[in-house]
């Protein structure tokens, strides 16, 4: 097995960056980035969104030219022309996105590009041996006939994987991996790692999260605001540095959450039955009761009804057969406009789809949803000046960083539009609150104000429904975890009394069978 | 009802489908690999046009054929240079493109001949009798090569890449715009030789605006067809039928409303398109282009 702090030690680093500079107008996405990688390590790249990792690989695969700054692989110059020339030269990417055509069936997508014989004929056959067997030599179980829109996202990442392999790449640079796959998923993926790296490949790992550099790295390289701030060895580094290191100043990981004094329930499912837009049954029967002064978390694997749970509760979907009810309301198939008025309020899981008009300014954002609002316009008219004041006031208050409130929220980092629409939300000091993925894609800093928000909002005495498909989150946050199979609940948990194996494990539709009681955990 | 149903039926859904099919294949391929091709009927107008007249200066329908080919893929190259190197508007190049069909064979038949509506008469293709030329077998036989070309072929898997996810199929070093660029001068080419069909197979001169909207049917056949050529030429010999339908009805004078029957297969398509009775699954990268910019 390689020692992977100790490659070989006439064997040059396997991707040296140095120096490198790459300006956009009116941005300097990287400003001085070292990135030395070793041959048979895992290396973490952390930063947060924005940082420039993205950049940083858009440069080392020749998508980008960069202005300043040497690239070495295996110790020869590089500057590649594009991906291809990155490919000759044994690396390989696996994209957040995958980037995979779901009609294709697994061979097909592996195969793409680089078909292997050279006659005007397909032989599929024998693609899909090759392919089957390549899987087999690093135990990526996977079926090559399978089509890959049938596949869950774990294996999709996998063909993602054999497809780097099968171009050849020893060394894999794997981006923000692990987002879209559950607990399990991540162990599964976290073992393939190992198996290649133990097999002489080298692995970049581009996260944002700090329980993952942990897990998985030997070494690890920061970067803040297009700059290196550090390479360590993991071992040798603890969390609150890494995040200091990364954020610029010192983070507090873990919120602090006095205990919760749940009153009377204020938001009330009984019974959903949702169908979802492809016409499946999303919702089977669920029942949930949140109570004011309590975050009740919902945790599970993306696609078990979350986003139908979310939009029945914000009244944007009817259900089929249940009842919603908002304090002593039925507002079962209500509309989004008379929810809001009876005291709801709703951060969306998309912001830029449902959360924002993003060529619109921020005044207006904050205007949205509420136009009925007393401060806000008299009769028909918009009051602008109160408009504008109080935009201004919500982005001191929500820590909104942006040139002025007439800016348009599409020139807002991720951060700081879901800030403006979580001030907007609170700004009603709603009865309950719905936060659906409220921290998705938003970087350390703004994901710590986000969290500092949400338990404010909960001891002030108001109901806050977190949704969110980040375990960790979940576990820092809810008073009580209710865990989402198949559009039921099939657990429900006290916080700081279960552990996330448990948890991953319900999220996997184990223990499904004791169904009936609701399971308890000690 | 024997009379109905008879050879002549038959041979005549053959004679109204053929153009259908070569312009339909065109428009399957250029769609396959994403570019959204409305412009199949001024491609099918140019080709009919250039036809008629390479067949009269060179006094040889095979001459004409070759030239209606290279007229429409000269238009569909400007289409492909607006809608993938300018990434124009794809909707707005069709029309363009589809109004020009219209126009300048309108304007050179003034030009040549001094005569509004059509031109001289023609040598036509040569006949393999049941008044079918020698184009209806080659649409029969174009279909199964299409279908190996796309399902069976390298070059197939990566225009049908091009077509889905356009950035993955760039990610492993498929030079898109390649493959569209060959797709839509491809189409027209098989759209230029629907359009011959119609001036040097089926008549024997241009007449304005003579491709009637077949270019638009052939659309119609392709989402019809879900873009396989297979159900694609189901769609055209559906369309073809109607068509032989309303002759027949008119000419056997049969008290049923033959606009009526013409319009069938139109109606039908509607209400395919609107899911009800099967999901339409076009390409999912069609229009989106290989570069985010």
């Amino acid at each position: 097995m390689a020692h992977p702090q100790q490659p070989g030690a006439d064997a040059p680093p396997v991707i040296e960056m140095l120096g490198i500079v790459k300006r956009f107008p009116g941005v300097v996405a990287n400003d001085g980035i070292d990135l030395v990688v070793l041959r048979g390590e895992i290396h973490a790249l952390l930063g947060e969104n924005g940082a420039g990792k993205s950049t940083l690989m858009n440069v080392l695969f020749g998508l980008y030219r960069p202005d300043e700054g040497v690239i070495r692989v295996d110790g020869k110059p590089a500057a590649f022309a594009g991906p291809r020339q990155a490919v000759g030269a044994g690396l390989g990417m696996v994209h957040q996105h995958f980037m995979l055509i779901p009609r294709f069936s697994v061979t097909e997508n592996v195969i793409l590009g680089a078909e292997g014989n050279s006659t005007l004929h397909l032989d599929r056959d024998a693609a899909e041996q090759t392919v089957g067997a390549l899987a087999e030599e690093y135990g990526l179980r996977v079926d090559p006939r399978a089509k890959l829109a049938d596949l869950p996202v774990g294996m999709q990442q996998r063909v993602e994987i054999l497809r780097a392999l099968y171009q050849g790449s020893r060394t894999l640079i794997l981006d923000e991996p692990t987002a879209l796959l559950t607990p399990q998923e991540v162990d599964e993926l976290y073992a393939v790692l190992h198996r290649l790296r133990e097999g002489g490949g080298t692995i970049i790992f581009i996260t944002h999260k700090l329980r993952e550099v942990a897990a998985i790295s030997d070494r690890v390289t920061v970067i803040r605001r297009g700059k290196t701030v550090g390479t360590r060895i993991t071992k040798e580094t603890t969390a609150p540095e890494l995040a200091e290191l990364m954020v610029g100043r010192e983070v507090i990981l873990r919120v602090e959450r006095p205990p919760a004094s749940p009153g009377e329930p204020v938001l009330v499912a009984e019974n959903l039955v949702v169908t979802g837009s492809r016409g499946e049954p999303a919702l089977r029967g669920l029942d949930l009761t949140l109570r004011r002064g309590e975050i009740l978390g919902i945790c599970g694997v993306e696609g078990n009804g979350q986003t139908e749970l979310v939009e029945t509760l914000a009244g944007l979907r009817r259900p089929d057969s249940g009842r919603v009810r908002l304090k002593d309301q039925d507002v079962t198939g209500q509309d989004p406009i008379a929810l809001r008025r009876a005291g709801l309020s709703y951060i969306p899981e998309d912001r830029h789809n449902r959360g924002l008009v993003l060529d619109f300014p921020l005044t207006e954002n904050v205007l949205l949803g509420n136009t009925e609002a007393a401060a806000f316009s008299r009769g028909w008219r918009i009051l602008r000046g109160a408009l504008d004041a109080i935009t201004r006031r919500l982005m001191r208050v929500f820590d909104v960083r942006a040139p002025s409130p007439q800016t348009h929220a599409r020139a807002l980092s991720g951060g700081n539009q879901q800030k403006l629409i979580i001030a907007r939300e609170l700004h009603r000091e709603p009865d309950a609150l719905l936060a659906a993925q409220p921290t998705r894609g938003v970087d350390v800093g703004a994901i710590e104000f986000v969290h500092r928000q949400l338990v404010r909002e909960r001891d002030q005495g108001r109901g806050v429904l977190l949704i969110s498909f980040d375990l960790d989150e979940i576990l820092d946050l809810s008073d009580r975890i209710l865990v989402l199979f198949g559009g039921r609940i099939v657990g429900e948990f006290v916080s700081g009394r279960v552990s996330r194996t448990e948890l991953g494990l319900r999220m996997g539709g184990r223990g499904e069978e004791e169904r009936g009681g609701v399971a308890v955990a000690d | 009802m024997d009379d109905f149903f008879s050879f002549d039926l038959l041979t005549a859904t053959l004679r109204f489908s053929a153009p259908l099919i070569f312009a339909a294949m065109g428009g399957l391929l250029c769609e396959r690999a994403g570019v959204m091709n409305i412009a199949l009927e001024g491609f099918m107008l140019v080709g009919a046009f250039a036809a008629a007249a390479g067949t009269y200066y060179a006094e040889t329908p095979f001459a004409g054929l070759v030239a209606g080919m290279a007229a429409a893929m000269l238009a569909a190259t400007i289409h492909a240079f607006w809608c993938v190197t300018l990434r124009g508007d794809q909707i707005v190049a069709g029309t363009a493109i589809n109004l020009l069909g219209v126009g300048i064979p309108a304007f050179l038949l003034q030009r040549i001949w001094g005569t509004p509506g059509g031109s001289p008469q023609v040598e036509r293709l040569p006949g393999i009798g049941a008044g079918l030329n020698v184009l209806v077998p080659v649409a029969l036989v174009l279909v199964p090569i299409v279908h190996y070309v796309v399902y069976q072929t390298r070059a197939g898997l990566r225009i049908q890449a091009a077509g889905e996810h356009p950035r993955a199929a760039a990610s492993v070093g498929i030079d898109v715009v390649r493959y569209r660029y060959a797709c839509v001068i491809a189409s027209g080419a098989l759209a230029g030789l629907g359009g011959a069909y119609l001036s040097i197979g089926d008549l024997s001169q241009y007449t304005n605006n003579m491709a009637a909207g077949r270019g638009f049917i052939a659309i119609a056949a392709v989402i019809f067809g879900n873009w396989t050529p297979f159900g694609t030429l189901g769609a055209t010999l559906l369309f073809g039928a109607a068509q032989a339908t309303r002759v027949q009805v008119q000419a056997l004078g049969l008290n049923v409303a033959p606009d009526l029957i013409g319009a069938l297969p139109y109606l039908l398509t509607l209400i395919v398109i609107t899911g009800l009775v099967r999901r339409s699954d076009p390409p999912a990268g069609l229009g989106k282009h290989a570069t985010a910019e």
